[in-house]
């Protein structure tokens, strides 16, 4: 019993700095795109009329939402959200949307 | 040889290098016995439920525990829909079905005690759970003894209808006893309250039924603010347009400076400092402040004792450690919303998750609002906004153009309204994506 926790432990330990090396998940991105769910649904998969946010291709993503911020593309609550990231974050976040299948 | 955990964890470090010295020392510190860290949530509304579900995603090991006594989640955004007769109650009443598949303890108690010393919380039913983490997400308490006349019997004929539930039943079979040419008497609290768009909002559903069913019937808005205090030009626009509002037909008359003092159930009748006035069904939701969980916990610090002051990087309260306010008990610059709720459950499971994990939480953060009201009429407007984490302000403000209302209400913001109801429901609850909701819009 006492060995099997040590085990445990050790390979939570080893996942643990393979993820810290491997940089495997963007947290914060993670948790940006997760600010979009109450809208869009969980993992931006939608029910209703607003769309769905899962599986979009990055780079439309991204250039949606310049468009939204410059008033390019005409919007309701969108122009004020995008006013409130980076491009940087577009990004980050047009990376974890297309990663979700 | 035996070695115990501790040096367990120590030798590791020797052998493995570096790579994760920080997160080492954060699971030794958080970590009792073999599991992860002991996280007790009260709570199962928008906030608590929100980030239960996504702190036993984002922290599989985690132990949560919450404590919600209610046996299903009604939804106090979209519960104006039932006064319309829009939606009836089992529309926006949910399962806990799958948030109890996620938690590790679902526990359907009340909290009477919490040992901020001792770390632990002790429910009605006698049990009491150890945390390392207490997240108290219990929404607002309400004091009834803040309106004179207030009181057990009174509260048998007066709704506040303000926590969604059997008195938001009770007020709709109110206001469908009600006579056609009656008055509808209702009350907006002194700000900070929660859903601050929500008494206007009561107004537009309320009349677009008796503008339907009893078409002779007025609205008298008491309101403890000096002014319309949420979406003012496109309420205003609101009943202008289907109400008649600023005509002498006027449906809505809207009274600022008239807080609720005292109220008299037998009579009928509300009085303020300036006026009495008489209904034939009164709604008055008194003063609120931080829900009664935060006072056991001894972190209602702020704004006079009322709500809970905390950082905006972790919801760590400001006074208590390792005690976190989500939703409506916190004071912030967000609006007290289900929007808000929902996001700052996310926020904190994410500030937990990464302190569990041995890394800083994120030191600045980013966290949105999105708020829609209906009028009734079969369109909506929003406010929305971006609030990012300002170090010299020490605060969370949004940048600019990141915060503002509609131009102007719309037949689409009605069904974005219905489709965000659906999609908070099911990000709060983990409904999955196939739920029958039988929500009308």
């Amino acid at each position: 019993m006492y060995k099997k926790k040590i085990t445990l432990a050790f390979v939570g330990f080893v996942g643990l700095a393979l993820s810290g090396i491997a940089g495997a998940v963007d947290t914060r991105a993670r948790f940006m795109a997760a600010n979009c769910s109450y809208c869009h649904g969980p993992d931006g998969k939608s029910h209703g009329a607003i769309p769905s946010l899962a599986g979009l291709e990055p780079g439309y993503f991204v250039e949606q939402m310049k468009a939204f911020r410059d008033g390019s593309r005409p919007a309701t609550v969108m122009k004020k959200h995008a006013s409130g990231y980076t491009d940087a974050e577009f990004e980050a976040m047009a990376k974890y949307f297309a990663s979700i299948k | 040889m035996a070695l115990n955990r501790r040096d367990f964890l120590k030798t590791s470090l020797g052998a493995a290098g570096l790579a994760a010295t920080a997160g080492l020392a954060g699971c030794a510190t958080a970590q009792t016995g073999s599991a992860g860290p002991k996280v007790v949530v009260v709570g199962a509304g928008f906030g608590g439920a929100t980030f239960s579900r996504y702190l036993k995603m984002w922290a599989p090991t985690a132990q949560v525990t919450l404590i919600e006594p209610n046996t299903n989640f009604t939804s106090c955004p979209y519960s104006n829909t039932v006064l319309a007769g829009i939606n009836k109650m089992e529309d926006i009443t949910l399962p806990y079905d799958n948030l109890k598949k996620v938690v590790d303890n679902f526990v359907p108690d009340t909290v009477t005690a919490i040992d901020t010393t001792k770390q632990t919380v002790t429910t009605a039913g006698g049990h009491t759970f150890a945390y390392d983490k207490l997240v108290l997400a219990g929404g607002i308490e309400l004091l009834f003894d803040k309106v004179q006349g207030y009181d057990a019997e009174a509260q048998k004929t007066v709704m506040h209808a303000w926590k969604a539930g059997p008195q938001t039943a009770t007020l709709r079979k109110q206001l469908e006893a009600m006579p056609d040419g009656g008055t509808f008497v209702m009350s907006v609290p002194m700000a900070p309250y929660r859903c601050p768009p929500g008494p206007y909002e009561r107004a537009c559903m309320v009349a677009s039924y008796f503008k339907q069913a009893k078409p002779k019937s007025k609205i008298i808005i008491l309101d403890g603010n000096p002014d319309i205090s949420s979406k003012k030009p496109l309420f205003v626009a609101a009943w202008t347009k289907h109400f008649g509002y600023g005509t002498d037909n006027s449906m809505i008359a809207f009274r600022a400076n008239n807080q609720p003092r005292a109220i008299d159930a037998r009579k009928m009748m509300v009085s303020t400092e300036f006026d009495d006035v008489k209904g034939d069904v009164i709604n008055v939701v008194p003063p609120m402040r931080a829900a009664s969980v935060c006072g056991l916990a001894g972190v209602r610090d702020g704004s006079n004792g009322n709500w809970c002051t905390i950082d905006y990087r972790t919801f760590e309260s400001k006074v208590v450690k390792n005690v976190h306010i989500l939703g409506d008990s916190a004071l912030t610059n967000f609006p007290k919303s289900g929007s808000v709720a929902n996001n700052t459950g996310k926020m904190c499971a994410y500030a937990l998750s990464e302190q569990f994990a041995g890394r800083q939480a994120d030191p600045s953060p980013v966290v949105t609002n999105t708020c829609y009201s209906g009028t009734g009429m079969g369109t909506a407007f929003h406010v929305a906004t971006v609030f990012r984490w300002d170090e010299a302000k020490q605060s969370m403000i949004p940048p600019k153009d990141a915060n503002g209302i509609s131009s102007a209400e719309s037949e689409m913001e009605w069904a974005y309204m219905e489709s965000w109801a659906k999609n908070v429901w099911a990000d709060t609850l983990g409904l999955p994506q196939s739920y029958n909701f039988t929500t009308k819009g």
